[in-house]
């Protein structure tokens, strides 16, 4: 007897090949990237042998934008959760005309191009004291970008559970409103709180509109510094710079991955 | 039950209680109540009839109007916030913390109140052990049937000794057999705790066997306070009587100590000159046609075990609902009389 399941007809097949195809469509030229930034002689090919000199070269005269690019990231994430997290439980909290309009507007700095941001960054604030040669000035930029989607994130969740009544269940066993944040809200939104961090750190790092822009010679993130390779120096050594960008990126994202999927915190 | 469960027994009283939501009608009507210490009051009615409001003033999750002031015993609570006037609520959705345990959410408000660790493990198993529930301790809520977490948000709301218990429709969400059985649990357990307890519902069955007085509510306005049987066979208006049970209304008149029902007369106390007559299924008898009073076609007869249920057509007015024998085996197009006994007739002028 044939079970359904065991006999794969024309459409199985067909519907994997095509997946395969456009997994290989995206990865491919991730790989031939990485591979350039590893091998000796792009020119010459894979026969010329691999070798780590680029990315030793990269790590030499960017590391100081890898560690910029970090710092904004986490600076950046740290500003999305105080204002973003509070700004995302208002608006649960209030249903209404008025927070309808106000989450729509949070969503305008994701539609108007960056460079119209960043433009309108430097005219207004480019003159105030020493912000134009900060990296605070970019940090600016990327809260910017990056906090409509950490509100997204958590309202989403938050519409998602009945945050009003549960609130009422632990005021009515006595719960201040902090400890009531605390120990209800904030732990039962951890999904969103983390989807959005993970958007948070990862548009962060990889801002680059905005960010060319906003940056000076001295604070040059690692997009900024990418493009300049690119620009200006051997194909192998942007590549290689590619390479970091991935190893930076990647097991970050694998380890907010893992924090999500992890269960419940310890109250 | 243990003698530490038991708890006050603190009256509650209502002065002048009325909601007016901004921009919409006024939700509750000025209203005044006391429910006495120990006492378990029920607040009937369909949806937006303001129950769920009232319950939500005493609860001080709503404050009421000015001028409307809320009582716990002698204290005033209208300015406290819910946090501070320890009350236990069960909400209709449980409002269980998901990302708790179950010890864990019973656990909570003695948190909150700063039980020292050995105190609050000991209430907690005692409580747990109280709702058939020490075996789920540990368990996560998502992984507890409805009515295990209905036993949870009880366990919750009663381990901090509240003043007040309050249970916005706690059944609603269940299937009517763990409705059932959960009822009498939760009757047993408030005879048991000596709790004053405030309960809202729109199902009048719940309402009958759990309160030992039933507010009806309509519209914002209470229609009816009594005890089950009050509200049941002394309804104060034809909503009450029509919201509970099931109710006939025929028209009579009555003239110097006779009631004329149809060709019938009966003797009658009641009041005179025209009358609309309120008389339940139960309340209607069968008869043969020399002791009859109304005559009448069967139109439907809905066998329900324990009876028959007859639905009668009188050659004028309206028809009317009999509550016949189980055994009977009346049928459609059958001819019956009725005897109605004037004693247990309702008149509304």
């Amino acid at each position: 007897m044939h079970s359904l399941s065991n006999r794969r007809g024309l459409g199985f097949w067909l519907q994997l090949g095509f997946t395969l195809l456009v997994c290989a469509l995206l990865t491919v030229p991730m790989v031939m990237s990485m591979l350039a930034g590893l091998t000796a002689n792009y020119f010459v090919g894979l026969k010329s042998g691999l070798t780590l000199r680029w990315v030793d070269e990269v790590l030499r005269v960017y590391s100081g934008t890898i560690l910029l690019s970090l710092q904004i990231a986490f600076a950046c994430l740290a500003c999305t959760l105080v204002l973003g997290v509070p700004a995302a439980y208002a608006l649960a909290r209030r249903p209404g005309r008025f927070a309808r309009l106000v989450e729509e507007m949070l969503m305008m700095p994701v539609a108007i191009p960056g460079l119209a941001t960043a433009l309108a960054l430097i005219v207004t604030y480019g003159g105030v004291g020493d912000l134009r040669s900060s990296w605070l000035f970019i940090l600016i930029g990327h809260v910017l970008f990056t906090l409509p989607f950490m509100v997204r994130a958590v309202l989403a969740v938050m519409g998602a559970i009945d945050l009003t009544t549960l609130e009422e269940g632990a005021a009515s066993l006595g719960a201040s409103f902090l400890r009531r944040f605390f120990t209800v809200v904030l732990p039962n939104c951890r999904s969103g709180i983390l989807a959005g961090s993970l958007m948070v750190l990862t548009l962060s790092v990889g801002e680059f509109n905005l960010t060319w822009l906003l940056h000076t010679p001295l604070t040059k993130t690692l997009p900024v510094g990418l493009a300049d390779s690119y620009a200006s120096l051997r194909i192998e050594i942007g590549s290689a710079y590619t390479l970091v960008f991935f190893l930076m990126i990647v097991p970050s994202l694998i380890l907010l991955q893992g924090l999500a999927k992890r269960g419940r915190p310890s109250v | 039950m243990p003698d530490s469960f038991h708890l006050d027994a603190v009256p509650i009283r209502l002065e002048r209680c009325g909601k007016t939501f901004a921009g919409s009608a006024r939700a509750l009507e000025p209203l005044d109540l006391t429910i006495r210490g120990g006492e378990t009051i029920v607040f009937l009615g369909p949806s937006g009839c303001g129950k769920t409001t009232t319950l939500r003033i005493i609860a001080g999750l709503e404050s009421p109007d000015p001028g409307g002031r809320v009582l716990f015993g002698e204290e005033d609570v209208t300015a406290l916030p819910i946090e501070r006037r320890n009350v236990g609520m069960v909400f209709q959705s449980y409002a269980l913390f998901p990302n708790m345990t179950v010890a864990e959410n019973v656990a909570y408000g003695l948190k909150v109140r700063k039980l020292p660790r050995p105190e609050r493990t000991r209430r907690v198993e005692e409580m747990l052990d109280l709702m058939h529930l020490g075996e789920f301790a540990g368990r996560r809520i998502d992984q507890l049937s409805g009515g295990q977490r209905q036993r949870v948000a009880l366990a919750r709301a009663l381990v901090v000794k509240p003043r007040v218990l309050l249970l916005d429709e706690p059944l609603t969400a269940l299937d009517a057999k763990l409705r059932d059985s959960l009822r009498l649990e939760i009757d047993r357990l408030l005879r048991g705790l000596g709790i004053t307890a405030v309960y809202v519902t729109h199902d009048q069955g719940e309402a009958m066997a759990l309160g030992d007085r039933i507010v009806v509510m309509a519209k914002g306005r209470v229609a009816q306070v009594g005890t089950p049987r009050e509200i049941y066979y002394q309804p104060a208006d034809g909503f009450v009587a029509d919201f509970i049970g099931t109710m006939n209304r025929l028209g009579g008149s009555a003239r110097g100590g006779t009631l004329s029902i149809g060709t019938a007369s009966l003797p009658w106390s009641g009041p005179e000159g025209a009358v609309e007559l309120l008389i339940r299924p139960e309340d209607l008898a069968l008869a043969g046609e020399a002791d009859g009073h109304l005559g009448g076609t069967v139109a439907a007869a809905v066998f329900l075990g324990d009876r028959t249920r007859l639905v009668v057509e009188p050659a004028d007015g309206p028809a009317l609902t009999v509550d016949a024998a189980g055994r009977s085996e009346l049928g459609r197009g059958d001819r019956v009389w009725l005897r109605v006994d004037p004693a247990r007739v309702l008149a509304v002028p």
